[in-house]
């Protein structure tokens, strides 16, 4: 089997690169300071962790709206609709073909970014995952209003779990998600189309039109 | 193509951390620069409500006629107050300070019991007597001048001199007579406000000496300095008892014994006719900067947690108090023996004692009630008895967490009647004198009215003082991570409730750890396959 003849294509634009590495900075200091509250290792002090992850999570809020605003105004919701169609090909090629040195089934392309792994990773992320996150950390954080809001028969104790659980979830996220980067078509080549925008991606494999996220745009 | 690929890296690596710092760093530096100079809320709002001074008085008492006849007893000088403070007689009889009773069975007077000196059994035990507001021991009249003298006088001694002296005929001994007079006087014209001393004449001494009794009030208090107590301080704001324990009809606010000192939580901003015995009287509920996380703590604990640290920072108090150990002699004889402080640790009159220095409190809720037992009481032997605890739950929205002393004792009890008794303790047929405790018993409970079996035991036994002077300066201050901490906090014994840094759910923390374990092992695994097989498309090159 002889290499795909590779091509440079412009992937990600300069917000969407912002974006995940504002995202991602915000969440490795969300779980550092939020396992130290938790756990009680010695990194910050309580007391600054607290304000670190209070401040961090409130900007976090803030940014996720604009996210939220960029994905609906771009129509790049689109690239996280589910699908089933080729999520076979996907799983065998991760548990099998990649240690063939076979191609990958689903190759990125401006109008696909996502194969369906990553769509519904991404959809359960962006969808559920960080905002019962974001819901559980504004409640935790404004638990001095709880009273007011008419939430006084809510245990903190409840809202308190149900964050960790989601912290532990993203932490595993986080280690996974920091692996598949490194299964391009070489180690760092998806850390570097996240940096640049430019992805080097094998020449001429057709994408379908099911996969494109603006149909006929 | 690859050095334009490196300068658009650069270009948006620059504007990457340009957006970052000006998202994070803007709130950052106006977080950073919040005035360090500017005072909190709540210290700004308590200095307004003190700026005033109090008014000048009005009377220079040493010009008053009725003061300048001739006293030869306590008595006297209570009339001539009475000549013009009409009112003040009746007032001060119906205080807890003249009567020592609460209510129908509690107080000094009544059947209420500590695990000091236990009882003063309905006033049969005269040593109890030389904190009674009256002439020495008696109770004829009010002593007005041991709250409103300045002077530091020995009243029994004076009289008796003086009798003494102006009874003789020998013109020497008269003119002595005439200069302990000129004293009398002097000492009966030379009236105030009271002072630090005054009421800590007795208060810095409750349960017979400097600090026994409170961990937060002793003599040390008098001139306290400003690390000692912020209020207080001579170099600070020098404030006296009364600026705080302020006084209706001779019924002085904060006292705490059967009912609340206070029972609303409001400033002077508020309600300006309020007391103002609480911290929030002055400094409102709301005291720290806006937005401050310890703002959000006030409906839960109350200031004293925090800003009292330890107690007792000069002067040593009494932490345990062992009564079934007195009685031993040496050579026949009783003795005492000293501890580190210089405080006697053993006394065969009163049994073995601990003091102690620098005391953190112990936390507990608290809605401002005290709970006590009396000697009428039945208790339950089996385990420590509470003589008195404070009243509160985490769910009473009344109660906060509240710092305490708690004296440990061991005191005798009845073992037929189930209740605990009182000794009595001075006098020729008290035990400090006979050293039986049996015939003190019994002679203590007939004083009370009260039965005693004859068959005692000693019972463990707790009592409690609610820790409130001694507020430090804003720099020694319990932190955050004293309490909320995983080991040995502060507030470890305070269950029912989730507490962030100190409580976590060991069964999510155990699933949630293997879970991201599982995930590094795995791609761990994974990655190790593709290394191995030389998979990934790069065999080829």
């Amino acid at each position: 089997m002889s290499r795909a003849k590779m091509k440079l294509i412009y992937l990600y634009t300069r917000y969407e690169r912002f974006w995940h590495w504002l995202q991602a900075t915000l969440i490795i200091l969300l779980l550092a300071t939020g396992f130290e509250i938790n756990t009680g290792f010695s990194l910050l002090g309580f007391e600054t962790a607290v304000e670190v992850h209070n401040f961090v999570g409130i900007t976090w809020l803030i940014a996720f709206a604009f996210f939220v605003f960029w994905v609906f105004t771009t129509g790049e919701w689109r690239q996280y609709i589910p699908t089933t169609r080729k999520m076979f090909a996907v799983i065998r090629y991760y548990s099998y073909g990649i240690f063939r040195g076979e191609s990958h089934p689903v190759p990125k392309r401006k109008e696909a970014k996502h194969n369906p792994l990553q769509r519904l990773t991404y959809l359960s992320l962006a969808a559920m995952l960080l905002p019962v996150q974001m819901t559980t950390g504004f409640l935790y954080w404004s638990y001095n209003s709880w009273g007011e809001w008419g939430l006084s028969w809510l245990p903190l104790e409840v809202v308190a779990l149900v964050h960790t659980a989601g912290a532990f979830a993203i932490l595993q996220f986080l280690v996974i998600h920091l692996y598949m980067t490194t299964t391009g078509h070489a180690i760092f080549a998806h850390i570097r189309a996240m940096i640049t925008g430019w992805e080097e991606v094998e020449e001429g494999v057709k994408v379908e039109e099911w996969e494109k996220a603006k149909s006929g745009a | 193509m690859k050095s334009m690929r490196n300068a658009k890296t650069l270009i948006s690596a620059g504007t990457l951390w340009l957006v970052l710092s000006l998202v994070a760093g803007t709130p950052l530096a106006a977080w950073a620069s919040s005035s360090e100079d500017e005072p909190a809320p709540g210290r700004a709002m308590a200095r307004q409500v003190t700026k005033v001074e109090r008014p000048g008085i009005t009377t220079d008492h040493s010009r008053l006629e009725p003061l300048q006849r001739t006293f030869t007893k306590g008595a006297e000088i209570t009339q001539a107050c009475m000549s013009c403070h009409t009112e003040a007689e009746s007032q001060f009889h119906q205080s807890i300070h003249w009567s020592w009773r609460a209510g129908e069975e509690k107080g000094k007077a009544g059947y209420s019991l500590n695990n000091f000196c236990i009882s003063a059994n309905k006033g049969m035990d005269k040593g109890c007597m030389k904190c009674h507001p009256g002439w020495g021991k008696s109770t004829e009249a009010i002593n007005c001048l041991v709250c409103h003298g300045q002077k530091k006088i020995q009243w029994d001694e004076i009289f008796q001199d003086y009798a003494a002296f102006a009874e003789s005929d020998d013109p020497d001994e008269k003119e002595i007579a005439a200069e302990i007079q000129t004293e009398i006087q002097a000492a009966a014209q030379a009236v105030a406000q009271p002072g630090r001393q005054n009421c800590g004449s007795c208060h810095f001494y409750g349960g017979g000496g400097d600090g026994v009794k409170h961990g937060d009030l002793d003599s040390s208090l008098a001139k306290p300095n400003k690390a000692l107590d912020v209020h207080m301080g001579v170099d600070g704001q020098n404030f006296d008892c009364t600026r705080c324990h302020t006084t209706h009809e001779h019924h002085i606010a904060g006292r705490i014994y059967t009912a609340p000192a206070y029972t609303d939580r409001k400033s002077l901003v508020e309600d300006d006719l309020i007391a103002k015995i609480t911290c929030e009287s002055c400094h409102t509920s709301t005291p720290h900067k806006e937005g401050s996380k310890p703002n959000d703590h006030t409906d839960k604990v109350a200031c004293q947690s925090c800003h009292i640290p330890t107690m007792a920072r000069v002067n040593p108090t009494k932490m345990s108090w062992d009564w079934s150990k007195a009685g031993k002699l040496k050579d026949g004889k009783p003795y005492t023996t000293e501890d580190e402080f210089g405080k006697h640790d053993y006394m065969s009159i009163k049994g073995q004692m601990r003091w102690d220095k620098n005391i953190q409190p112990e936390y507990f809720w608290y809605n401002g009630v005290i709970e006590s037992v009396t000697v009428k009481d039945a208790v339950d032997p089996s385990g420590t008895v509470a003589v008195s605890h404070p009243v509160g739950d985490r769910t009473d929205p009344d109660s906060r967490i509240y710092p305490f002393k708690v004296h440990r004792g061991k005191q005798p009890y009845d073992k037929v009647h189930k209740t605990l008794l009182a000794p009595l303790l001075s006098t020729p047929k008290g035990y400090w004198t006979t050293f039986d405790m049996k015939g003190a018993l019994q002679n203590g409970q007939k004083a009370l009215g009260l039965p005693f079996s004859g068959e005692f035991d000693f019972v463990p036994t707790t009592y409690v003082f609610p820790t409130t002077h001694m507020v430090a300066p804003k720099d020694n201050v319990v932190q955050c991570s004293e309490c909320h901490v995983k080991k040995e906090g502060r507030l470890q014994s305070l269950s029912g409730f989730y507490m962030p840094g100190r409580d976590h759910n060991s069964w999510l923390n155990t699933i949630g750890w293997v879970a991201v374990l599982g995930a590094l092992v795995g791609v761990m695994l994974h990655g190790l396959g593709r290394i191995f097989t030389s998979g990934n498309g790069r065999k080829e090159n």
